[in-house]
């Protein structure tokens, strides 16, 4: 197969290219290019917009002008009226069950798929999946049929001769809430914990094994520690999110499940008084960071064990 | 086969690499002589892979120059340069099928499709997988997955073919016959090709010169028996092989031969091109299977000495013993073929070990 | 051992039903012929599907929601192929604080999102419209897009591009016909999840919507009115069907990327 006539362009003339830059630097360079556009936009729309944001809690609203000089006036009042305050820590209380709830009743499911799956993994997250592509609104709004006066439960348990009266403690009030979301939040508890589990090493429970670990130590102290990183995701994922959630306290929570979304959807909207809003939103934001960074720092010792 | 006037078609002067504050190549400087197969051959971290990766463009030299043809490579993209390179993972593309994958470097040559395809199965028939263009990619064994990238680089007729550890995804038996195969092949197609294992064996069997390197450097350069035969350092012996390292002293010295007294051993003349000061100490090495076992504790060959068995290793068609010399706290390893009718000595068991001069090499102290 | 997981099996049926449980309730009440979403139900009826055919409002909202989620998911995808390229090949400073903050939105409750923007168009005294909506959702979906593409760019061998570069083929020749074709499936699942995402999310485009509704915003407006309930069932239970094709597509799309990854363990660890 020698022949070669055509072998010319693997000799061009070699010019001062990118190449003759030191890797490291191109590496670099290369990707900060990259990355450019998805960082600017992201600066751009959504780090401006909350500077913006805090920016617009320190002025104040006088009706229909806006009074631009600085002032700490609406985070007086987002802390010293009771109403917000009982709103966020309600919707912190909320949150927090429902984070509790969704993650509890996850795991098993994300350890059952995980250690028993078989070559069906992806056949069981998608059926995991599946619900969660049916319309939110019209999901939580189901709930609602289902948890209603003349709704599925109350139904189907009269039907049964359980109840007489139908049960008025499942709807309009914070349980319907932390049901829904539970539900709701369901795959994004889920699959993080089954990463985790599915990257645990089978060997370690065979060495725990070996070492005479009965299957409940083994589970205790290999698989859970292991684990930890998926659980803390998941609660962070499932936490952060449901604090500022709108919809379920409105469709559900009745007036003792109102949440501090809606309150601030309030402000914007009715009360017509953003900088408060915004003050309210920047003091939701700040307390859940806070209760976030705290809950990573306190289990931090599980997540040095890189699954 | 090559000859010692061929020309270089590689020439590394003092090649520098470094990463970060980590040296991988300290100021490395060879030739590689057109038309052989050469070896980069030393343990991991030692920096033979980051030399290939300068030969093929992917990596560039902190310091130092590269020449491939006589041609400074300082500033040509991997793309331009007359090399090919066999990947250690192969590298196959997997949404391509074999023909295209074989075809692949050719595209850029709007060759017409039947010209294309000629090459093609030509390029597949010289690594013994004639047929095979249509297969997908990803239903291949991991001896045809080499094959294929075999065939792929070579349709290139590159001046160079570079091969980074192609051996090590394949199981024992597939690696010894495509030992002899590639060493075949590279002789057919009379490329250069330039080999990156970790495995002495390997480049033993193939390679026309072997550079062993260490942190970076290039401890020594020879051909296969040069290497195995009279080691630089014991480094070098010690990675190639097993070697018994014992100390020596000069008794006299010339230009021409070295005489010794070896511990526990007794004198010995050496053919040496270095002089040394007489009563200097020295290391003498030598091989397991240089010295001979003559399961007797009478023998009187002139060159012997007596032995204790410490401990013995059975390997089937050999028996590596571990004997003490002389009574004294010198070991050596002795390895013995089992040949019909020769015992298997236990340890405890006393013998007469002979030995010849000319098997003792210098061995310098790095 | 068996006992255990059949206990645990046992488990995961019961929590599976109540996952399902308003999925199935959904076609129930499309096609039951009564007014009133409760039991027990009446008779069967295709009618609630014919209101939709008939309600131009919703045509409309429709319409807006397509063109929206279209738009969203492309530029969303875009700018993941951005992000996933650079982090899967490229070490540079800060690349993780980066990353980080693109991925904020995943765990930055709608809301925020939307009340941020909400604050920039009345500040900046700019109209709210179907663009508006469309920088909220691409806000939201580039994450989810960064993650699919991230695991796509990832699960192939850097030799690959090393070795198409030795043959010959220069750097863009080498995204065309070496990178291109492995991530592709990758590129239309971050898509099509993307288009999903955006066609369901509602606070968002609550606040930021002008005058286009967009389809969620439509139903939380007629949820409000008992009368029009049962034909929202129906529209839910189309879109159902709409999700459900569109996943299966990108689950298809999403495992032929990893097909080619040589550590098949990535291809379980997508975001989806």
């Amino acid at each position: 197969m020698a022949n070669s006539s055509e072998i010319s362009y693997l000799q061009q003339p070699a010019k001062r290219t990118f190449w003759s830059i030191p890797k490291a630097y191109q590496d670099s360079a290369r990707g900060y290019f990259l990355i450019s556009p998805p960082l600017l936009y992201s600066l751009v729309m959504l780090a401006a917009p909350l500077v913006l944001v805090v920016l617009l809690s320190l002025w104040t609203q006088n009706y229909l002008e806006l009074d631009r000089t600085i002032t700490l006036k609406n985070y007086v009042e987002a802390v010293t009226e009771p109403l917000y305050g009982l709103l966020i820590s309600r919707s912190l209380m909320i949150s927090g069950m429902v984070t509790l709830a969704t993650v509890i009743l996850a795991y098993p499911i994300a350890y059952y798929v995980a250690m028993f799956g078989g070559k069906r993994k992806s056949m069981w997250l998608l059926l995991i999946t599946i619900p969660f592509w049916t319309s939110y609104l019209i999901r939580i709004f189901l709930w609602k049929v289902i948890l209603g006066y003349n709704g599925v439960i109350n139904g189907s348990l009269m039907g049964l001769g359980l109840i007489e009266e139908p049960l008025t403690f499942i709807l309009y009030n914070a349980n319907a809430v932390v049901l829904t979301l539970a539900h709701a939040w369901a795959p994004f508890a889920i699959l993080p914990i089954y990463v985790s589990l599915s990257r645990i090493d089978k060997s370690l429970l065979e060495a725990a094994r070996d070492l005479s670990d009965n299957a409940f130590q083994r589970f205790f102290r290999v698989t859970l520690p292991l684990s930890m990183p998926g659980v803390v995701a998941a609660c962070l994922i499932v936490f952060i999110p449901t604090v500022g959630d709108y919809v379920t306290p409105k469709l559900l929570g009745g007036t003792d499940g109102l949440m501090i979304a809606n309150m601030i959807q309030i402000q914007f909207g009715k009360a017509n008084n953003a900088p408060l809003g915004s003050a309210l939103a920047v003091v939701a934001m700040f307390i859940v960071a806070a209760i976030s960074i705290s809950f990573v720092l306190l289990t931090r010792r599980f997540l040095k064990t890189k699954g | 086969m090559i000859s010692n006037s061929a020309k270089p078609i590689i020439e590394i002067k003092n090649v520098e690499k470094r990463f970060g504050s980590v040296t991988a190549l300290d100021g490395v400087t060879l030739d590689i002589k057109e038309g052989e197969f050469f070896s980069l051959l030393g343990p991991s971290g030692c920096g033979k892979t980051t030399l290939l990766r300068i030969i093929s463009g992917f990596d560039f030299p902190t310091s130092g120059s590269l020449y491939i043809g006589g041609e400074d490579m300082a500033e040509v993209p991997p793309n331009l340069r007359p090399t090919n390179m066999v990947f250690q993972s192969y590298a196959i593309f997997p949404h391509l099928n074999v023909a295209e994958n074989v075809g692949y470097g050719l595209k850029k040559l709007k060759l017409p499709k039947a010209e294309l395809e000629r090459r093609v199965n030509e390029a597949l028939a010289l690594v013994d997988l004639k047929g095979f263009g249509p297969r997908e990619s990803h239903a291949l064994s991991g001896g045809q997955r080499q094959r294929v990238a075999l065939a792929r680089a070579l349709i290139m007729q590159p001046k160079v073919l570079l091969l980074d550890e192609p051996l090590s995804a394949l199981d024992k038996k597939l690696r010894d016959a495509m030992q002899i195969e590639l060493r075949r092949l590279q002789q057919t197609v009379g490329i250069t090709f330039v080999l990156v294992t970790h495995d002495q064996e390997e480049a033993l069997i193939m390679s026309d010169r072997i550079a062993v390197m260490f942190d970076g450097k290039v401890s020594q350069l020879d051909t296969p028996e040069k290497l195995y035969r009279r080691p630089a350092n014991r480094r070098v012996a010690s990675f190639i092989g097993v070697m018994n390292f014992i100390p020596a002293k000069v008794v006299s010295s010339n230009s021409k031969s070295l005489v010794i007294d070896i511990t526990a051993i007794g004198k010995a003349t050496l053919d040496a091109d270095e002089q040394y000061a007489a009563g200097a100490d020295i290391t003498v090495g030598i091989r397991p299977e240089m010295l001979t076992i003559l399961y007797s504790e009478t023998a009187d060959d002139k060159d012997s000495f007596a032995a204790t068995v410490n401990a013995r290793s059975y390997y089937g068609d050999m028996t590596y013993y571990d004997v003490r010399i002389n009574d004294t706290n010198i070991h050596a390893t002795i390895s013995m073929r089992n040949t019909a009718g020769r015992p298997v000595l236990a340890p405890g068991a006393k013998t007469r070990v002979s030995w010849r001069p000319d098997s003792f090499t210098i061995i310098a102290n790095v | 051992m068996e006992k255990s997981s059949r206990s645990l099996l046992t488990y995961v049926l019961v929590y599976l039903t109540f996952l399902y449980a308003p999925v199935f309730l959904l076609p129930i009440f499309a096609f039951n012929d009564s007014a009133i979403i409760s039991l027990p139900l009446s008779g069967f009826t295709f009618d609630w599907f014919l209101m939709l055919w008939q309600t131009k409002a919703l045509h409309e909202a429709f319409y807006n929601s397509m063109m929206i989620a279209l738009i969203s998911a492309s530029l969303s995808t875009t700018l993941g192929i951005f992000a996933a390229r650079a982090t899967s090949r490229f070490e540079f400073p800060g690349k993780r604080g980066i990353v980080g903050f693109l991925m904020l939105p995943l765990v930055l409750p709608e809301i925020i999102v939307g009340v941020a923007l909400l604050v920039v168009m009345i500040q900046l005294g700019l109209s709210l419209s179907a663009w508006t909506v469309v920088i909220g959702h691409v806000l939201v979906c580039t994450p989810f897009a960064i993650a699919i593409l991230s695991s796509a760019f990832n699960s192939f061998d850097i030799s690959l591009e090393e070795a198409s570069l030795d043959l010959g083929v220069n750097k863009i020749g080498t995204f065309f016909r070496v990178i291109l074709p492995m991530v592709a499936p990758g590129i239309i699942s971050s898509f099509l999840i993307a288009f999903t995402i955006s066609l369901d999310e509602f606070i968002i485009a609550f606040f930021l919507t002008g005058t286009d509704a967009t389809l969620p915003v439509y139903i939380w407006g007629q949820l409000r009115f008992p009368a029009r309930l049962p034909s929202i069932m129906a529209l839910g239970f189309l879109m159902v069907l709409l999700s459900l094709l569109l996943l299966l597509v990108a689950e298809y799309f999403r495992r032929r990327s990893t097909q080619f990854s040589a550590n098949s363990s990535a291809s379980n660890e997508s975001i989806l």
